[in-house]
């Protein structure tokens, strides 16, 4: 299936990540195809800032990314589920405080 | 000897030039206007034949950038230029019932890709280097509204040379292959490099601070092309022939098969809106 590289039409796969001008940190918004890094950011900002959606973009190689396996979504996330304590619902918010 | 546009002038032609300073302007306006909207078609048709369909998106971007500056240029080329009742030319107008010889693009910008990436990349590089030192200077022309055109406009055509940049790098610094073909694109193209830097007798005549003067961009665009070039160990073309005479509405065979698909629409269906 994979040909050899002299040859290989396919650039790498790329993920990348878009910080809005509204929120602080990076979300993941999609994926491209890219010779380079210098060439995967230009790409990204023609796809996925063109409306601008961003102020920042990230791009990291696919395969260097790992991720959990859905296999493993048991273990991994069904023990938090029955731990409500844990989430910040047991009091109230006083009235001046904002974006909480 | 009468102007091929005077004997059968379309509906869309301009009158004689009457030597006053709005019609100078707008014909330099209209210059400009021409150049991007000539490119902008050149680049609409890689849209879904480029090499990937990330470079489809980045060079359907270059020309939507180019169509928005030609607008620009065009509606207010047409301010300056109107009918003779005295309403003005509207962009359409001026864009889609003006017949070959009324069109003043500089040749570089009508020359066919045929598919060529190497080809598509070796133009931009050069003229969207030409056209950032053109709107970098622009920026303080007397003239507002082409001082305001040129300043949202330099921003985009510093992402069209940065795109040229780094695919010349690559393509001139990358296999055997990519070497030799984008050497070949630069040889190509470069006989029509010289006519962005002629200066004629309308720059002479608008006043200093109006117009920028092409010759004066000359060093600058040839400085930074040539670092590109020989960066990607590639060679700067000599040519031995050098060919002019757009902005006098002299083209060249691919211009016509040009328009024929740009106009094809408005002229088949005249006044249809959608």
């Amino acid at each position: 299936m994979s040909a050899d590289p002299g040859t290989q039409r396919d650039w790498p796969l790329w993920e990348v990540f878009v910080r809005s001008r509204r929120g602080l940190s990076h979300g993941h918004v999609g994926s491209l195809h890219a010779p380079d890094a210098e060439m995967a950011l230009r790409n990204a900002r023609d796809i996925y800032t063109r409306r601008q959606e961003g102020v920042s973009i990230w791009v990291v190689p696919a395969d260097a990314i790992s991720a959990s396996s859905p296999d493993e979504k048991d273990a991994f996330f069904d023990p938090a589920a029955d731990k409500v304590y844990r989430h910040p619902t047991f009091y109230t918010v006083p009235d001046g405080v904002k974006h909480l | 000897m009468t102007p091929a546009s005077e004997l059968s002038p379309s509906p869309g032609a301009l009158a004689p030039p009457r030597g006053d300073k709005s019609q100078a302007i707008g014909t330099y306006a209209l210059r400009l206007g021409d150049d991007a909207l000539v490119l902008a078609q050149r680049m609409g048709e890689w849209v879904a034949s480029a090499p990937q369909l990330e470079e489809d998106v980045a060079l359907a971007n270059i020309g939507l950038d180019l169509l928005g500056q030609a607008r620009s240029l065009l509606t207010y080329a047409g301010t300056q230029l109107p009918h003779p009742d005295g309403s003005p030319r509207t962009e359409d107008d001026l864009a889609y019932l003006r017949d070959e010889r009324d069109w003043t693009n500089v040749q570089l910008v009508e020359l066919a890709d045929d598919g060529d990436f190497g080809a598509c990349i070796a133009r931009l590089l050069v003229f969207s280097t030409w056209q950032h030192e053109l709107y970098a200077a622009l920026t303080s022309s007397t003239d507002d509204t082409l001082a305001a055109v040129a300043a949202k406009a330099v921003k985009e055509v510093a992402y069209h040379r940065d795109h040229a940049t780094q695919w010349v790098l690559r393509l001139g610094d990358g296999t055997d292959e990519s070497h030799r073909r984008m050497q070949d694109a630069l040889d190509t193209r470069w006989p029509h490099v010289d006519e962005l830097f002629e200066t004629d007798d309308l720059v002479r005549e608008l006043d200093a601070g109006v117009a920028v003067d092409p010759a004066t961009l000359r060093e600058p665009v040839l400085a930074y092309v040539t670092a590109v070039i020989e960066q990607a160990t590639l060679d700067v073309p000599e040519p031995a022939v050098r060919h002019t005479g757009g902005r006098r509405g002299v083209h060249t065979e691919q211009f016509g098969y040009l328009l024929a698909e740009m106009q094809r629409l408005a002229r088949s269906h005249v006044g249809a809106t959608w």
